[in-house]
């Protein structure tokens, strides 16, 4: 167990570095000049000078990236020149902010998808699964940014109840929080909950025909415990390990609904920080982002390896 | 029925009091169209953070619907006979927000922090300048290398703006993350891309125009979900409304909708000596091909389908109601006969080029209706869309053939044009380079007299509007959507929100 951490551990350190280089190469591929946009209207020869020298843009690249990565070994990854910020403290502030939706996304989209995968595979070929059906087409084929302003303009400028954008921190006022969050995590909520639907639904029919099932009903088991406790159990294995990698997919999600909703948080951060050629935050925020993914995928494997004894044998 | 005690008569009094402070205390929400840069003044770089400067930070001047100089800071001033020295009489008992005394000394330590700190956007603006005396607590002196019109109209922007020495020494260069100036509100908390809050300074000097106790300003990109919160009643105000969306709200009695002709324009910068590809083409090397461009072009229709009637038509650096206007070139009507006969003399009946287009929506509208007009008289236009940054820096390298481009204007017409036309200026991305201009343009900044002045810039506009380096199309409208309880707002044209007057009713 202890060599497994070990030699998994010690994997880490080369992608770290194979993603930061990658990062820092990337960046490089954005077109244009940094100075000229961060320049302002003006473009002052002397203001782009000075920002080419601060930024180390003359340099050759290998000399960026040490002066970079040097700076993120001591911790210091560095300043947005847009704000004159320390990126570390612009990720702190908008990293909950983007978890929490994350947060919320998934909570509906595990109560809407496995609700209604469960009705569709119970009532398979029913109108309620056609219903369901429909609804998942809806859910994948909806384009984010359309969806977030209808539900503005029929929830907030039609109806008047809730907020059109903004956020509010949860500790300052938690209801306002919730009325501001509601419709962006149904938003991104809704195409995952999608695919949890087709999954779930898919995975129920298959349980629902297995031996155990019929036993349990030939047992005379009222049929809402066969399902929901028999079946669902089984079926939703697979849909948890799914709506856990779907949970990546939230956080590039956000990106697009975070701006519909101007929420500030990771998405907004990045987008206007590479709209801006502000460096030091894309390249900040994707490092973090890089190692959460490592780290989480780290936890994951580990996971399996206390799960499953054959792992556990193997590595011994 | 006995009366009630005094004790209760207080009671109700002081909660009657208490309510009334309840319901004066009043905030302006404000949805700005983008989310502000660094708010020190010296640093600062864009549009949008100057709509924040305006209620935070106080300028020596300011100008007014007329775009005449007024006094704001400063009560008044004087030209030095050989226009070289101008003297600034200060108003008195002003104070910035950390109570610190803004004085002759401050004034001072301010213009020098223009001028000489690193990464400073206010040194071109000020350049001229070669130093500030202080002749008395309430006079200051600057001193320049050459008369300087446009010095005034600079420092009623943000290179008239004065920050607290005191507290500007003390952070350095964070000090735009807590700016201390001397405008009517402080700033409490700013959190990037989601809000910046203001409060009342309770010592300003004209705080009898003050009628709010905070302003919110959230930046809200999208102009949809913008005009939503307006809409719905989170926002009092918005900034550049959607064109579209302006029939609507004008049928809306909540909503009130403001608009000002901006001082900047819409054009399109040709390449006539940035690069190789000036002769390359057509249009960079013929000038008889950029006239009958010009003429093919219908401006009122430009203004018409592409900014939906919000924008007045225009063909110099200023707009036809500008007094800088000259009216020896008047805005050309368009005629597409003229215009082939001119490709025909050229010897080029089909000149095709590219036009390089930002991502804006306005850009890309202008350039589609550009395209379609100019193909009656035979042109073939190209439209490439590229992202804002790229397109800057194709421009810079002369990597274009024509590019539209928007200029969000200065109070001083020398702001609109020095820069573009003067030889191998920062924002010449036409590479326009011709010795009488350099001479005019010169001419025209140490020129004071505003007479004289028109009679330089009618000099330029004949040479300048011949050789059409940029093709100036028109002039949009700044458009404010307001809920109608709003009343006191003033429509400067430099599209920023004065907040002294404003008030809800």
């Amino acid at each position: 167990m202890l060599n497994y951490l070990l030699h998994r551990l010690a994997t880490i350190v080369p992608t770290l570095f194979f993603v930061s280089v990658l990062i820092f190469g990337l960046q490089q591929l954005l077109p244009g000049d940094p100075a000229m946009i961060l320049a302002g209207e003006e473009r002052d020869p002397t203001v782009i000078a000075h920002l080419h020298q601060k930024l180390h843009l003359d340099e050759p690249l290998p000399i960026r990236y040490l002066y970079w990565a040097g700076g993120v070994l001591k911790g210091d990854l560095g300043e947005s020149v847009r704000i004159q910020k320390p990126v570390l403290d612009l990720i702190i502030e908008k990293l909950p902010v983007t978890l929490e939706l994350a947060l919320l996304a998934i909570v509906i989209a595990l109560t809407i998808g496995i609700t209604a995968g469960i009705v569709s595979a119970v009532a398979k070929d029913s109108a309620w699964d056609y219903a369901a059906n429909v609804f998942a087409l809806w859910g994948l084929s909806t384009p984010n940014f359309w969806l977030g302003i209808m539900l503005i303009l029929l929830f907030s400028v039609t109806l008047g109840w809730l907020p059109a954008s903004g956020y509010v921190s949860p500790f300052e006022d938690l209801k306002a929080n919730l009325a501001a969050m509601i419709m962006p995590a149904f938003v991104l909520g809704n195409a995952i909950a999608a695919v949890l639907m087709r999954h779930t639904r898919s995975a129920m029919l298959q349980v629902l025909s297995a031996d155990y099932v019929r036993t349990a009903r030939a047992k005379g088991l009222d049929e809402r415990v066969v399902v929901l406790k028999h079946a669902l159990r089984n079926a939703l294995t697979p849909v948890i390990t799914l709506g856990a990698l779907e949970f990546g997919t939230l956080l590039s999600g956000a990106v697009l609904t975070e701006q519909v909703f101007t929420i500030p948080g990771f998405g907004k951060l990045i987008v206007d920080a590479v709209f801006n050629r502000d460096y030091a935050v894309v390249q900040g925020v994707v490092l973090c982002t890089a190692t959460a993914y490592i780290t989480l995928n780290l936890l994951a494997d580990m996971a399996y390896f206390l799960v499953n004894p054959r792992l556990r044998d193997s590595h011994a | 029925m006995s009366k009630p005690s005094w004790t209760i008569r207080a009671l109700l009094t002081a909660g009657t009091i208490a309510v009334a402070t309840l319901a004066g205390a009043q905030t302006l929400r404000f949805g700005l169209a983008e989310d502000p840069d660094i708010l020190d003044p010296t640093l600062a770089r864009t549009f949008v953070g100057r709509i924040v400067f305006a209620a935070l930070c106080d300028k020596l001047f300011d100008i007014d619907e007329k775009l005449d100089i007024v006094p704001q800071l400063a009560t008044g001033y004087e030209w030095s006979a050989d226009r070289k020295t101008l003297t600034i009489k200060l108003r008195k008992g002003v104070t910035f927000h950390d109570g610190e005394k803004l004085d002759a000394a401050a004034v001072k330590f301010n213009i020098e922090r223009h001028k000489t700190m690193a990464g400073s956007n206010r040194r071109g603006e000020l350049a001229p300048v070669t130093g500030v005396d202080v002749v008395d607590d309430s006079t200051v002196r600057l001193n320049l290398s050459a008369p300087f019109a446009p010095l005034l109209a600079q420092l009623a922007d943000r290179a008239g703006m004065m920050v607290s020495p005191k507290a500007a020494q003390a952070e350095g260069d964070k000090f735009g993350s807590k700016p201390v100036c001397s405008g009517p509100f402080r700033l409490v908390e700013r959190v990037a891309q989601d809000r910046i809050v203001l409060e009342r300074y309770p010592n300003y000097w004209n705080k009898g125009e003050i009628h709010f106790d905070k302003i919110v300003y959230l930046p809200i990109v999208d102009a949809t979900v913008r005009l939503a919160n307006l809409k719905s009643g989170q926002l009092d105000f918005i900034e550049r409304v959607g064109t579209s969306d302006i029939a609507a709200l004008k049928t809306d009695s909540r909503f009130k909708i403001s608009r000002i002709t901006e001082i900047g324009y819409q054009g399109i910068t040709i390449n006539v000596g940035k690069s190789d590809l000036a002769q390359k083409n057509p249009l960079g090397r013929d000038p008889r091909v950029r006239e009958a461009f010009e003429l093919a072009l219908d401006r009122d229709g430009i203004a018409q389908v592409a900014m939906d009637g919000e924008a007045d038509v225009g063909n110099q650096w200023v707009a036809p109601s500008n007094a800088f206007y000259a009216k020896n070139m008047p805005v050309p009507k368009r005629d597409v006969a003229k215009a082939k006969a001119l490709l025909q003399a050229a010897g080029v009946s089909n000149p095709s080029f590219t036009l390089m287009t930002p991502t804006t929506s306005d850009a890309q509208k202008i350039a589609q209706v550009v395209q379609s007009m100019v193909k009656e008289a035979g042109f073939d236009v190209k439209i490439q869309s590229t992202e804002f940054a790229t397109s800057l820096n194709m421009a810079d390298k002369g990597d274009f053939e024509a590019y539209v481009l928007a200029w969000s204007g200065r109070a001083d017409p020398d702001g609109n044009i020095f820069s573009f036309d003067g030889c191998k200026q920062p924002l010449d991305y036409a590479g326009y380079c011709k010795q009488e201009v350099d001479d005019l343009l010169n001419r025209s900044r140490t020129t004071l007299d505003p007479s004289e002045r028109k009679k330089i810039y009618a000099e330029l506009a004949a040479i300048v509007l011949k050789d059409r380096p940029i093709v100036y199309l028109i002039h949009r409208h700044w458009l404010w959507a307001h809920t109608s309880k709003l009343s006191g707002l003033r429509t400067i044209p430099d599209g920023l929100v004065r907040v002294q007057g404003l008030r809800m009713n």
